[in-house]
């Protein structure tokens, strides 16, 4: 069959599978009617349980919506019942006449309609109200109905569906609600299987291409650079992992897909993060064997492109889910701080001090891995170890990202602020997790006046989601797949340090060869511009090089080679390009 | 009033000059080129076609350089050159003075007079222009049902098998027609000829060995419709690539008063007859070429050697252009090619070639050396990395055949994880040749 149907049936597979995909938000109705009540009562309560089953069946892009309602309405009946009325607030603030100063904490009683655990809440809250002088009637009030709100919130926290826990009950209780056959594990099947053969599909071209290098027409591709299909690409991208952290009940029944899945490995109920893993592993496999088919004959590739699908499927993926069925702390063994920031968050730590002595173990693993292991290791191969073989944001950055690694900016400018942002990111955490840590291991959470918790969660928010996440994966199709790794990773910042000053590892050039083509520098992913090097005959040391090995796969005069080598020399700033004698007169 | 430097060609010998001569001198430097307004590799200019790169990622230098390091630059094409006054002519009617002149004009594509070579379609590739030009006459890079179905690619050389290599992105039938009996007749020997052209052929391209071009037929709107080869077949055909050779592009200088042959003539210190005229790259042609080498060698590498010694001695320290030992690199479609020293084509009167291949897979080599002295004379490498500077320096220090093969261990540039190659070469070799290996000891990394 010709190479372009092929490619044709092959994407549409894909596409087709992807549409099935986000069709499960708007098709498909959820239903609490079929539902057992017992099931359903798992969820809250018997109450509850009743308010689910009496709401009409609904796809899920409605019946989020339906949901919140019914939540609001349950915390509104937990608040008549437990809570503050705002009748008996109103009345309260009537009886003072506009005196504050007549205000007394005592009044807060069953008389006045206040009564049980809301009524001592509001007494403690309002206390330090009694006796103050005010500006005036209203400020106080303000004050009053705010403290009264925050009773509320809090009787809704431990009687109702708080706001921690609200995400999370809208997401149980869809996956209750999703038709059995969605969960059964057939419909995974086809809808990934779909996607899997797809690919294969779409592979088979490039497979009947002799080895070599098999960049022809990316130039000439407009999803290759950065044109519309790319953008169509960027946007899904961005949607996708912003409904992930920030909504993802609208993916409840795509998380009820992997159910199954999730049951075998951990014993568990799916979650965002399970799918997350699960489609982050998918792809990497499959476009994995992508890389194997491209890099046919040049080892290097074959063997790192196995290693990172090793690290993911095995630690990243499955083991934290074994640990987890044995009801141990699930933790990715390859993981390594800063990258993995929350390493001294106190639940973290927490949960490795109550899981015994493999508990104790792992957390000392990980203090030695960043400690020991990572200056050890870039120390005799670079930091090529593990950015190019062993992380995980690695790992799809060189499978799933390598169509884009060209779109890298090799502008000097980019460099420039590369190097501040980098370095910055990695202050930061250094910074947070020294707040973190202070609080963890000392119960204060405060620390010259700065909250650690508000630290932690802005370093969450706008590094681990809005930079690693949607900014690092989504915009492989616009800005190169590494973005995350040359700008933010703050392990990356760590290890290159080492590489640059004190490793063994080096990009060294071939005498005089270099032709100065420039396909070394635009499929640098890092944006290096390697051919700047080259044609001078100086050895590349960069914090930045993550060692993929791409370019000197690519130079056609086999003018770079990766190399661990003695120190002794490794930087040569001012090279002599071998080939004529520099015999000069007049010297 | 000073006018500096004036160079005439913006390629590796033009710019490497004015490099050089900036970072040893404050004067002037003006370079003129009627090509493109900034220096590119011409060597890449392949990658463009095939769309593995823009033009803008083949300039090895980013825009802002040229203005950073003080070296003027100017799009104009040189009509004339008066060594009496010192002056250029520019096609604009304007002229530019000089205090010293470069000429660094590079080579234009050798045509032989076939009748039909001024149709539309037949054209060589050597500048921007011939690529633009290829672009026009093969348009849609991947789709099938494009007008250009079949080329004809005249000339089994380096820039012949590029061009094979290029066309064959586009889904286009192409015959390649070959004078000499193997590929490359003239370079290679007879057996990594036969590789090539095999490999050559696994990738589709049609081999016509021992045949030359006669005629380019045309059809009826002036375009081509086919050629007649010198056995009289006729092979149909909507494009021919003329890739027969370059020479030097001199042709502006006749008259002028600068002495010129095939090339312009220059001196070791790359001087014309003229004063304060100098010419470096492809259009140079040396008076005295040194032993082994040719007077014209249109290559990257000599172009770079020649602006770097005749950018010092603009500089005012004179410094003679001084070859060391030849080098040179190319690639036949996923075989890289490199070769340090001499490997004839047929081996010379007592010279002796010893030829390897690794079962199995695209990896060559042939070494050639002195068959009473045992001196290393040169390698020919197909698909297997080896250090420049390990056989510059064996050759510089005539280090003997057993030495090289006992050595070549640590002249290994292949990528982690290659196959191991020399225990297996260095045993068939003395098998073959009775001669043998002279080895380092067993730690011994570097080869100096």
């Amino acid at each position: 069959m010709k190479n372009t149907s092929l490619k044709q049936i092959g994407l549409g597979l894909f596409l087709t599978s992807v549409g099935l995909f986000i069709s499960l938000t708007f098709i498909l109705n959820i239903n609490f009617k079929n539902s057992h009540l017992e099931s359903l009562s798992r969820l809250k309560d018997e109450v509850f349980a009743k308010n689910l089953s009496a709401l009409n069946p609904a796809p899920v892009i409605v019946m989020a919506g339906k949901l919140s309602k019914t939540i609001n309405d349950y915390n509104k009946s937990v608040v008549k019942e437990r809570g503050i009325e705002l009748k008996y607030t109103d009345e309260f603030l009537e009886k003072l006449n506009n005196d504050a100063s007549a205000f007394e904490i005592k009044e807060i009683n069953e008389e006045n309609g206040f009564s049980g655990a809301s009524a001592e809440k509001l007494r403690e809250y309002t206390g330090w109200m009694e006796g103050r002088t005010w500006s005036d009637f209203s400020s106080f009030e303000m004050e009053f109905r705010s403290k009264v709100k925050d009773v509320n919130k809090s009787i809704i926290s431990e009687y109702g569906i708080g706001e921690s826990s609200r995400s999370q009950t809208k997401l149980d209780a869809i996956l209750l609600g999703a038709p059995d056959y969605l969960k059964s594990g057939w419909a995974a099947l086809l809808i990934f299987g779909l996607a899997v053969l797809g690919g294969l599909v779409y592979f088979i071209p490039l497979m009947r291409m002799k080895p070599g290098i098999q960049n022809n027409h990316i130039y000439h591709n407009k999803s290759q650079t950065a044109k519309g299909p790319a953008i169509i690409v960027f946007v899904l991208l961005v949607v996708f992992y912003i409904i992930l952290y920030q909504f993802p009940v609208y993916l409840a029944n795509q998380i009820a897909l992997v159910e199954p899945l999730s049951q075998i490995m951990a014993g568990n109920a799916s979650s965002q993060w399970f799918l997350y893993g699960f489609l982050y592993s998918l792809s990497m496999l499959v476009m994995g064997m992508r890389m194997m088919i491209k890099y046919r004959g040049i080892k290097y590739q074959q063997f790192r492109t196995l290693s990172v699908i090793f690290f993911q499927l095995a630690f990243a993926f499955t083991l934290p889910q074994i640990l987890t069925r044995f009801q141990l702390p699930s933790y990715d063994l390859k993981s390594a701080w800063p990258l993995e920031y929350s390493y001294f968050f106190d639940y973290r730590v927490d949960q490795y001090l109550e899981a015994g002595n493999l508990g104790l173990y792992m957390f000392f693993w990980g203090i030695i891995l960043f400690a020991v292991g990572v200056p050890l290791l870039t120390y005799f191969y670079g930091k090529r170890w593990y950015c190019s073989w062993v992380c995980g944001c690695g790992g799809l950055a060189e499978t799933v990202g390598d169509p884009y690694r060209h779109l890298s900016d090799k502008s000097l400018g980019a460099w420039k602020i590369e190097r501040w942002l980098v370095h910055g990111v990695l202050v930061f955490a250094v910074v947070m997790t020294g707040w973190v840590a202070y609080t963890t291991f000392s119960g204060q959470a405060e620390l010259f006046g700065i909250n650690s918790y508000s630290m932690r969660s802005t370093y969450g928010f706008f590094i681990g989601f809005v930079f690693a996440g949607a900014v690092g994966t989504g915009f492989y199709p616009v800005m190169g797949n590494r973005v995350w790794c040359r700008f933010g990773c703050p392990l990356a910042a760590y290890l290159g340090l080492v590489q640059r000053f004190k490793s063994r590892f080096r990009i060294t050039t071939n005498g005089g060869q270099c032709i100065s083509c420039g396909n070394c520098s635009t499929y640098c992913e890092m944006g290096i511009d390697v051919r700047w090097y080259a044609q001078r005959g100086q050895n590349i040391i960069r914090s930045s090089c993550v060692g993929c090995g791409v370019c000197s796969a690519v130079c056609p005069r086999g003018v770079l080679k990766l190399e661990n080598g003695t120190e002794k020399g490794r930087i040569n700033d001012d090279p002599i390009l071998i080939g004529r004698d520099r015999a000069t007169l007049n010297l | 009033m000073s006018h500096g430097t004036v160079i005439i060609g913006n390629g590796i010998a033009g710019i490497t000059t004015a490099r050089y001569l900036r970072k040893y001198s404050d004067q002037r430097i003006q370079v003129i080129s009627s090509e493109t307004p900034y220096f590119f590799s011409r060597t890449a200019l392949m990658y463009v076609y095939m769309g593995h790169m823009k033009f803008e990622q083949i300039k090895p230098y980013e825009d802002w350089f040229w203005e950073k390091n003080k070296i003027e630059l100017v799009q104009a094409r040189v009509e004339r050159l008066d060594v009496q006054t010192k002056k250029l002519i520019l096609d604009t009617g304007e002229s530019i003075s000089y205090d010293k002149l470069v000429i660094a004009t590079g080579s234009k594509p050798r045509f032989f007079g076939w009748k039909g070579q001024d149709l539309q379609g037949v054209q060589g590739l050597f500048s921007y222009q011939d690529l633009q030009l290829l672009e026009e006459n093969t348009p849609r890079p991947y789709e099938e049902g494009h007008p250009t179905k079949k080329a004809v690619v005249v000339g089994g050389g380096l820039i012949g098998v590029e061009l094979a290599e290029m066309l064959n992105t586009r889904a286009i039938d192409v015959t390649m027609l070959v004078r000499d009996g193997h590929f490359w007749g003239n370079v290679i020997t007879e057996n990594e000829g036969k590789w090539i052209g095999k490999h050559i052929e696994d990738h589709g391209v049609k081999l016509q060995l021992n045949t030359e071009l006669k005629e380019i037929l045309a059809d009826d709107t002036g375009g081509v419709a086919g050629v007649l080869t010198g056995n009289d077949d006729k092979i149909d055909c909507q494009l021919v690539g003329l890739t027969t050779g370059v020479q030097p592009n001199i042709d502006f200088l006749k008259g002028s008063g600068i002495e010129i042959n095939r090339g312009v003539m220059v001196d070791e210190k790359l001087r014309t007859n003229v004063a304060d005229v100098y010419a470096a790259g492809d259009c140079a042609e040396l008076r005295n070429p040194l032993p082994g080498r040719k007077a014209i060698e249109p290559v990257w590498y000599v172009g770079r050697m020649m602006g770097e010694a005749l950018g010092r001695t603009l500089s005012g320290t004179d410094s003679p252009y001084l070859p060391g030992p030849w080098f040179n690199s190319a690639k036949f479609f996923d075989i890289e090619y490199m070769t340090y020293g001499t490997v004839s084509a047929k081996p010379a009167e007592g010279e002796d070639q010893f030829f390897w291949k690794q079962e199995g897979k695209n990896r060559f080599l042939t070494i050639a050396y002195e068959k009473e002295s045992q001196k290393f004379l040169g390698i020919n490498s197909f698909g297997i990395r080896l250090k420049h500077e390990f056989f510059d320096l064996a050759l510089r220090k005539g280090w003997k055949i057993g030495r090289v093969v006992g050595h070549l261990k640590l002249a290994n540039f292949d990528p982690e994880f290659s196959p191991k190659w020399f225990k297996k070469m260095g045993r068939d070799f003395t098998d073959q040749t009775g001669i043998a290996q002279d080895k380092p000891g067993l730690f011994k990394k570097n080869f100096a």
